[in-house]
Formats: C-alpha cells, structure tokens, sequence
C-alpha cells in the first residue's frame, strides 16, 4: 500500500465574500488530482506560480479544507477524521516552508519552537525534551547554544535549518517541502537540499517537494508531477521527464531551463500567452489555448491522465501513451 | 529580492539588541522628545496617584509627643491592616492643634475629606494652595486623592475593555467566516449605542459606584481594541509560523494565544494607552454631572461640578479642568509616540 493516496482532490475558493456574490464562481486552484506518493520517495512537484502546487500541498495536509476528494495516509482517509484525531495524526505529516522569515514566531526561542511538538505529542518532557531538542538540532547542523536565542539571530539559511529541525521532532513519515530553497541564495540552497536527502535516507522520510525549479527538482526527486492550473498534466520518473517529456507544457519548461554548458544546442519553447485565470479556465484541455499542437478534440474534451506500462503518466490528447512518440 | 535586503536589516537589529521588541521600542521611543514627555507627567500623576497619602495628609510623617516619636502616616496604614492600634492619646487627634508637638506635615497638611466650614470658597492662597470648595476642603488635596479614581477608573475599565476586546476580536480574526461575521456585526452594533447616554441611564438606575463605573466604561469601549486584535489576527492567522502550529498539531486555543496574541499586541496597546486617556475624560464628565461616583469621593470631575454652581470660584474648575487636559493630553502623546514606533511600516522589522 502506498503511503499516500490522493484521489480526486479539489479545493475551489469562492470568489468574492460576502452575502450577494454566492455563485459567481471559484478559483479552481486544484480541480481534480490524483496521486500515489510511496514510503521513502521524494516527488517532485513543480508549477509556474499560481498552478496550484502550494494549495495541493497545504490541502493533503489539510491545513486548508478540500472542496471534495478523497486523502488516504497510512490507509486511514484524513478528510474522515474529527479536529481532535487530525491533531494527533498530524504527528506522522509535517511541512517545511518556503519563507524562513515567515515561518518562525518571532516571541520564541529557538528551543520552544523545536521543542513544541515534543510537548503536544507529549513525546518528552524537562530535560529529556531539552535533550531531544538539542538532538534535532545537532541533526540539522545547528549548535547547542542557539537553544535560547531567537529568530531574527539567524541567518535565512539557518532559520530554514530550525524549520526543518521543527518538522523532524515530531517524527513524521510525510514532509512537504513547500518550495524550501526558493528564497535562499544559490549556495545555501544546496546546503538545504543535501541535508533533506541526508535526513531521508537516515530517517526514511517521505517528500512532497514543491517547486517552480525544475533543476532543483532534478536533484532530489524520484519521481515528478507536473501542474498546470490545477491539474497534474503529466508525471513519470524524474529521468524521464527530463530525458522524454511528452506534455507540450513539460516540454515547454524543460526548455526554459538554464543549462550551464555552452556546448549543448537547445530547441527553446516559447508559449505564447499567459496563464489563463483559474476563475475560468479553458474548456477541454486548459492548456490548448497556448499549446502549438493542439487539436479539434484538445477544446472539447478534458485528456485524462493516461498511465503507459513503465508509470509514465500524460494528460494529452496528442502526446497521450499509445498516441505519437 | 525581497529576502536578502531583510536579511542585512535583520543582522543589523540582532546585532543591536537581543532583548527583543521592548527593549527596541523604548530606544526609539527614547527619541521621541514630545512622547517622552508625555510618559514621564503620566509617570508623575501615577507617583501621585500611589503617594496620594504621602503627598496630601492631615497627619505628620513625624511627630513627638510627650517624650515619644510616632509615625502617623505609616501607622495609618497599620492601623487599616489591623496590624496595630492607635494609641489613645493619638486617637482622632488632630495634630495641627496638638499641645507640645513637633510634627512634620506633608507639603499639603490636609485630606480631602477634611471639612473647614470657616473657611469656605477661600481663593488660592499660601495656606490652600489651589483654594477650597464650598465646604472649605482644600482644592488640591482634592486633586492628588482624586487622581487615584481617575487613575484607577482608566486602567481598570480599560482592563476590563482589553479582556472582552483581545477574546472577541481574537475569536473573529482567527476563525474568520461567519464567526467573523456574526462578531463584527456586534462591533457594529456596540458602536451604534451611545455610550454616554447608556452610562447615564445605568447611573440613573442604580445607586453610584465606582466599580459600576468602571465596568460600564470598560464594558461599551472595548470595539476599538478587539478590531484592531480581529485585524491583526486576521494577518497573522496566515502567516507561515502559525501554520507550522497547527501543522503540529496545536490546539486552536493556543496557537491563538500563544502564537498570535503576542505577536498581535503592538497596536493593542497603542490602543489601551489611549483608552485610559478616553476612561479618564468618561469618567471627569460623568463627575461633572454629579453621577458615577458617590458625592462623598472627590475626583476631578466632581471639583469640576462644584465649579458649575459658583461659577465666581475660578480656581474650582481652572486646576481640576488643567489637570485633566494635561492627563488626557499625556496619554494621547504616549500614545501616539507607541504607535510611530510600533507602526510596521516605520519600524526596519521585529
């Protein structure tokens, strides 16, 4: 059994508040995925800004409600579960942010911060917890006298460190890394990078790895799902999305990547257009309107995510699996 | 990009302080030259309002009597914990006519409460330094005993204000939708009923007191404050860090607490500050109109309503009305002066 299983996930927020705009339509921020993610594996997520990747993640971990769907992690369904059994399952699926600046409360100490949820869980107590605390931060390359300081001492790479240490302390399977080294400088980013596979691998943890940069993705993910405007368009192993794409739309990020040798020609993609609003997204495949080889049925129908023998999924009507190479 | 600028500004006040926000805003604070003045005649009139008895006395802070040193201001105090008795020879003496000795008189030798029906509506003079009333009490005697209602109607209405304030406007900002809803229409609504005439009826209705008034003025000012905490838990709400509690797994109760109270008391407090200055001006008026406080407790507002009916009595409403203006004023300035330094947008960041 896979250790998270997604099925028809949505969250729509309604737009517009108040009493007389009731029905005037929603985002569809995440409208109808679908996911396995296994013990162990890191998947990638990747998405211009606004696709929806974030809102995918926050809503698996139900930190934001879903519209509808269904969530099943470790066999138990969590849209089921009362407040109260959510609180304690949330012990086995934490999440990592992007911003390091954001995401730790200023009027707190280092230790209280990591140590909280060793306190909620009720995993240790006194001294046993300050151990424990300086455990997790030896384990994510922090001293023991950062113990008793406070956030604004800490460089962005080092917030993002007790982030991290904060995540780990509750033991959890599942982590969203919800774009974790998109605000870092390029340096420290490997930095992070490296230590989320280290504490995989020690630790058997399971990534969510949000982000918009395909490279980073490149380097740490075992597989790869690709969302455009809510939808996953295509997912695969992460060495075959880069070395055989078929969604027009992968192909066309794949091509927007920087590649640091000169030597290597590339075809660039250029899509044409922007993103179409989430309000009211295109009939059929949202994506045709930009897509240089669509066809009479791309405006008519939704492609389903179509699985080839060896896991390679493609939501197309052209480049689909059993359609052209 | 956005982070790095923040993250040279970020040293820079970690380098400066590790103390926290506090001790941040009171070094700008410091700089302010106009809002420290007005934290330190707020200091002063809080002085007075502690050392009313130290201050205005019609015992001695020292005398000797037949042969023997007392203590009568301190011993009054004694004498009200049950702590000690007074001995018969000092017992409700007056000490200005004691026979034989030697006292030394606070620098207003009287209490409010001393009646002197000789010397009525007297004008300043070197022996009442602000005058007396119709009933020959001196004026500033009056004044320092009545600056601790004033005192204590601010803060304990204000106290009472910020509870139901920081738990409806927390309540509102943190769960949001029709919960919001439902409890801004009750800001709506509190702010549609004129509060002076509400305390005016409940004054009417029910015999004075000073608690009464107190919680009437807390109980109909707390709108400010709790929009400004549904406000600024609204903001906080969803920012990272409270995500990442909930996320462990934190109880509603106290991520609201524990998480975004602290962080959300900034303008809170801006707003208590002037809340006082607002209960104060409440609390003067109500005086003024003989209701709210029992007629036999001189405040400032009750000098003020003496003054009404003799209106040739300058000094009745010249120093009781200068006092609360400057109070008032005081408050105001510190307030203001708390609100530029905590103001996000001026402050470099916490």
């Amino acid at each position: 059994m896979s250790l998270l299983e997604i099925r028809n996930l949505k969250k729509h927020f309604p737009v517009g508040e108040g009493w007389f705009s009731r029905g005037k339509g929603a985002v569809k921020a995440v409208d109808g995925v679908d996911l396995t993610i296994e013990e162990g594996e890191t998947l990638g997520l990747v998405g211009e800004s606004g696709c929806g990747k974030s809102t995918l993640g926050r809503t698996i971990l139900r930190l934001i409600e879903p519209t509808s769907g269904e969530i099943n992690f470790l066999g138990k369904n969590l849209l089921s579960l009362s407040q109260r059994d959510l609180r304690t399952a949330r012990r086995d699926m934490q999440i990592i942010f992007q911003d390091p600046y954001a995401s730790l409360n200023p009027r707190m100490r280092v230790g209280d911060i990591v140590g909280e949820g060793l306190e909620i869980h009720k995993l240790a107590k006194g001294k046993a917890k300050r151990d424990r605390v300086m455990e997790l931060l030896h384990q994510v390359g922090l001293r023991d006298d950062h113990y008793d300081r406070y956030p604004h001492e800490f460089s962005g790479g080092q917030r993002q460190r007790i982030g991290i240490a904060r995540a780990l302390a509750v033991n959890p399977k599942f982590i969203v890394c919800d774009e974790p080294v998109s605000s870092l400088d390029v340096s420290i980013q490997a930095q992070i990078i490296n230590l989320l596979q280290e504490l995989q691998e020690k630790l058997r943890l399971t990534y969510l790895f949000i982000s918009h940069d395909l490279r980073v993705v490149e380097h740490i993910s075992h597989r790869v799902a690709i969302m455009y405007l809510g939808k996953v368009v295509e997912i695969a192993k992460s060495d075959t999305i880069y070395r055989d794409a078929k969604h027009p739309y992968t192909r066309a990020l794949l091509s927007a990547v920087p590649i640091p040798d000169m030597s290597k020609k590339k075809e660039r993609v250029v899509l044409e257009g922007d993103v179409p609003s989430p309000v009211n997204p295109p009939p059929g495949c949202t994506f045709h309107p930009r897509c240089a080889y669509r066809e009479a049925a791309c405006s008519q129908t939704v492609p389903p995510l179509e699985f080839s023998a060896d896991g390679h999924g493609v939501s197309c009507h052209v480049f689909g699996p059993g359609k052209r190479p | 990009m956005a982070s790095t600028s923040t993250t040279t500004l970020d040293q820079a006040t970690a380098a400066a302080d590790s103390g926290g926000l506090w001790a941040d805003v009171w070094s700008r604070f410091k700089h302010n030259p106009i809002a420290l003045t007005g934290f330190y005649v707020v200091c002063v009139f809080v002085f007075m309002a502690l050392f009313a008895d130290f201050i205005a006395n019609d015992k001695p802070y020292y005398t000797q009597y037949k042969g023997q040193s007392h203590f009568p201001i301190l011993r009054s105090y004694l004498v009200d914990l049950k702590l000690a008795k007074w001995p018969a020879e000092l017992l409700n003496v007056d000490y200005k006519k004691l026979d034989g000795a030697t006292s030394i008189f606070p620098p207003i030798p009287f209490r409010p409460s001393n009646i002197s029906l000789l010397e009525p509506l007297e004008p300043p003079s070197a022996r009442h330094w602000f005058g007396t009333d119709k009933l020959g009490r001196d004026v500033m005697a009056g004044m320092v005993h009545g600056s601790r209602v004033s005192l204590s109607i601010g803060f304990v209405a204000v106290g009472i204000a910020v509870v139901i304030g920081v738990v409806l406007g927390g309540i509102a900002g943190y769960f949001g939708g029709w919960v919001d809803l439902v409890i801004s229409r009750l800001f709506e609504i509190m702010l549609s009923i004129p509060t002076f005439f509400l305390l005016i009826t409940i004054a009417a209705l029910l015999p004075p007191s000073i608690f009464l008034t107190m919680f009437i003025i807390g109980a109909t000012s707390w709108v400010g404050i709790a929009r400004f905490t549904r406000n600024e838990f609204l903001k906080i709400r969803n920012l990272d860090y409270v995500t990442a509690a909930i996320a462990l797994g934190v109880t509603d109760r106290k991520v609201m607490f524990k998480h975004i109270l602290p962080n959300a008391l900034a303008p809170v407090i801006v707003s208590v500050v002037l809340g006082v200055a607002g209960a104060i001006l409440v609390e003067s008026s109500l005086s003024f109109l003989g209701i709210g406080v029992p007629a036999e407790l001189v405040t400032w507002g009750s000098i003020l309503h003496e003054a009404s009916t003799t209106t040739y009595a300058w000094w009745l409403a010249v120093f009781p009305g200068f006092a609360i203006f400057i109070t008032v004023l005081a408050y105001y300035l510190v307030g203001e002066g708390l609100r530029e330094v905590l103001d996000p947008r001026l402050r470099g960041l916490r």
